[in-house]
């Protein structure tokens, strides 16, 4: 297991080195000048422009430019923004909240949608079975927005029982609904997992093995059966927090949220390249180590599963 | 207030067992009347093809039927003199492992994949005797030892597919002896199993029946199996025992025609160089069991009662029993 370990993190540094050339790629070719707006309704004078193009050497060809970056970024300077701004404090002021955000969604996915799916496939067919089908392919259907405008709406402005947006600290308190907005599509499907898994495992041989030696209802279920039928809904689970972590641009849009979400996509509108490029690299390093660790945990919780 | 138990009651007893499965497709009668009785130190074997209710007895009697489908519609299941049956599920669970304990066929598909073979023998004695997880799992590893597997201060931190097939019944074993249970009942515990280790597991079984006095109760298509071990011998068909009767006597002079034509179905030394034959037709669809005997379209000794007159399982002389309308003319003694 070490061994593998190993070698996956070893893989990492190519991969890091090309989404971090593509991404570089991608934001220099993005067509437009990114001083144009800078000056208010007059165009910027040239002294400045040239200026700055210098400064940050704009005017190199890209491999070069590149490789400027990747020594910084080596040495662990994430560069800054044109108006002078270390995009290190810029992430380091976002990730927490998308991180904090992405808990309390995973959480809430994790819970409702594991008891969901351990009620329902138990007994399926019944009025439950039926009430979380019809309500999970609904929360499939909706998109991200409308839950979350609704949400707002009604819990926010017409109910009164949350701030309709959230404070720029973004406690965990103030993001349960946030927090269920953007886990809601996920959390229907491991509802379904669940469900599926659970229906499939509690007909097998082991889970009668367990009631044969006279277990409680609660331990055959809760250890044997759970066990096994969590094995797949955790795999999912690790993969979707890898992709909650990487922000949620419509989600901290509605509730105005300062996460790398919004981050992302104000400076791919004002085309911060040093900023884009710093927080995906981040991004793609978190995906890559959440993925690792989908892996290993699949190895712990199946042990037929080798990977040496 | 409850009326204690006769002392002389038998260890376990079927009796009048009647199963139905209800499914979409109708009604099957699985069980028509099983009768049968194990006491403490003896072996019963239950014999019969796949689909005669061999199972579906077993798992009634541990109150592990699966249900639906199954439904009993008739009959008692008494533990020294005690009906489950009608006993409250949280007293049918204390007896699971506690009283009675169950083998089954496949040990893979039976062990849980994911838990180690100590922590599945540990579980019981943490949680009904209350054992701290030290001391489990040291008779985890006694027991284990116990059944014969090696080195089994390491093995007891394997998963059960680190074993072969064999040792995994053997685990399986040790881990329905962990609760020391009075009665044990095998399913088909050999069916799995290559033919050397059959025999192992075979002489197994019947040594720790010995050491521990319990009521074993064989369920196995084997007749090569059952002779060496078993005490007595029930023979099950669509549903009902046919014939019961102890081994010698029930090899040497079957009573019943079925055990006749399942005894004529095997090689034997005996009877090198003649062809085996085999029981022609089919066992009866149990959503239609035929009217009268339920054997006497497969019969050669079929006449016209025997498809009006549902035979009852009658005794005969010498202790045996046979449901075969003719008894009396096999019985050559």
């Amino acid at each position: 297991m070490g061994r593998y370990v190993l070698r996956r993190l070893v893989q990492l540094v190519p991969v890091f080195l090309g989404t971090t050339f593509l991404i570089y790629l991608l934001v220099w070719a993005i067509p437009g000048d990114p001083f144009a707006g800078k000056c208010g309704d007059r165009p910027c004078p040239d002294a400045y422009i040239t200026r700055m193009r210098a400064e940050f050497h704009l005017d190199d060809n890209v491999v070069v430019q590149y490789a400027r970056y990747l020594g910084n970024l080596v040495q662990g300077d994430f560069g800054q923004t044109f108006n002078g701004t270390s995009v290190g404090a810029l992430i380091a002021a976002a990730y927490p909240v998308t991180v904090r955000l992405a808990l309390v969604a995973l959480l809430i996915e994790a819970v409702i949608g594991l008891a969901a799916g351990v009620l329902t496939g138990l007994r399926s067919g019944g009025y439950l079975d039926n009430l979380v089908l019809v309500s999970t392919l609904f929360l499939i259907a909706i998109p991200v927005f409308v839950t979350g405008y609704v949400l707002q709406t009604v819990l926010g402005l017409r109910l009164g029982l949350i701030s309709p947006t959230v404070s720029p600290a973004a406690g965990f308190g103030e993001l349960i609904v946030p927090g269920f907005v953007l886990g809601s599509l996920s959390m229907a499907y491991v509802a379904r997992l669940t469900r599926t898994s659970i229906a499939e495992n509690r007909r097998t041989d082991y889970v009668r093995t367990a009631v044969a030696k006279g277990l409680t209802p609660r331990r055959v279920v809760g250890v044997h059966l759970l066990r096994n039928s969590a094995i797949p809904v955790v795999t999912f689970l690790g993969v979707d927090l890898g992709s909650l972590m990487g922000g949620a641009i419509v989600t901290e849009g509605i509730f105005n949220i300062r996460g790398v979400g919004g981050l992302i996509f104000r400076s791919i509108q004002t085309k911060e390249g040093a900023t884009v490029t710093g927080v995906v690299v981040l991004l793609v390093v978190v995906y890559l180590l959440m993925n690792l660790l989908v892996d290993v945990l699949y190895a712990v919780l199946d042990p037929r599963i080798r990977y040496d | 207030m409850t009326i204690p138990p006769p002392l002389d009651a038998p260890l376990l007893e079927v009796a009048g067992l009647h199963v139905e499965f209800r499914t979409r497709d109708g009604v099957a009668k699985v069980l028509n009347g099983v009768d049968y009785r194990v006491e403490a130190g003896e072996t019963l074997a239950v014999l019969g093809e796949s689909g005669s209710g061999k199972s579906v007895t077993a798992n009634t009697i541990m109150g592990i039927l699966e249900s639906p489908p199954g439904v009993v519609t008739a009959g008692s299941v008494r533990y020294r003199g005690e009906e489950l049956l009608t006993a409250t599920p949280e007293r049918r669970r204390d007896l699971r492992g506690e009283n009675m304990a169950m083998i089954f066929q496949d040990a893979l598909s039976a062990l849980n994949p994911v838990f180690t073979v100590g922590f599945q023998i540990a579980e019981q004695l943490r949680t009904r005797r209350g054992m701290s997880r030290r001391d489990a799992g040291r008779r985890a590893v006694e027991l284990l030892d116990q059944v014969g597997i090696p080195a089994a201060r390491q093995r007891v931190r394997d998963h059960p597919h680190q074993f072969s097939g064999g040792m995994r019944q053997r685990v399986m074993i040790a881990m329905s002896l962990a609760l020391d249970p009075d009665v044990l009942i095998a399913d088909e515990p050999t069916t799995a199993l290559d033919v050397t280790v059959q025999a192992q597991i075979m002489d197994l079984l019947a040594e720790l029946k010995a050491e521990r006095h319990m009521g074993l109760i064989l369920i196995t298509h084997d007749l090569g199996v059952v002779a060496e071990v078993a005490d007595r011998i029930a023979v099950m068909y669509a549903g009902r025992i046919v014939e019961h009767a102890d081994v010698h006597t029930l090899y040497s002079n079957p009573c019943h025609p079925y055990t006749h034509a399942l005894l004529e179905s095997i090689p034997r030394v005996d009877t090198k160089g003649t062809q085996l034959r085999a029981i022609t037709g089919l066992p009866p669809n149990l959503t239609r069991i035929p009217p009268g005997c339920p054997f006497h379209p497969r019969c050669p000794m079929a006449v016209d009662v025997c498809r009006e007159v549902v035979p009852a399982l009658a005794l005969l002389p010498g202790g045996r029993s046979s449901a075969c309308l003719f008894a009396d003319e096999l019985v050559t003694r």
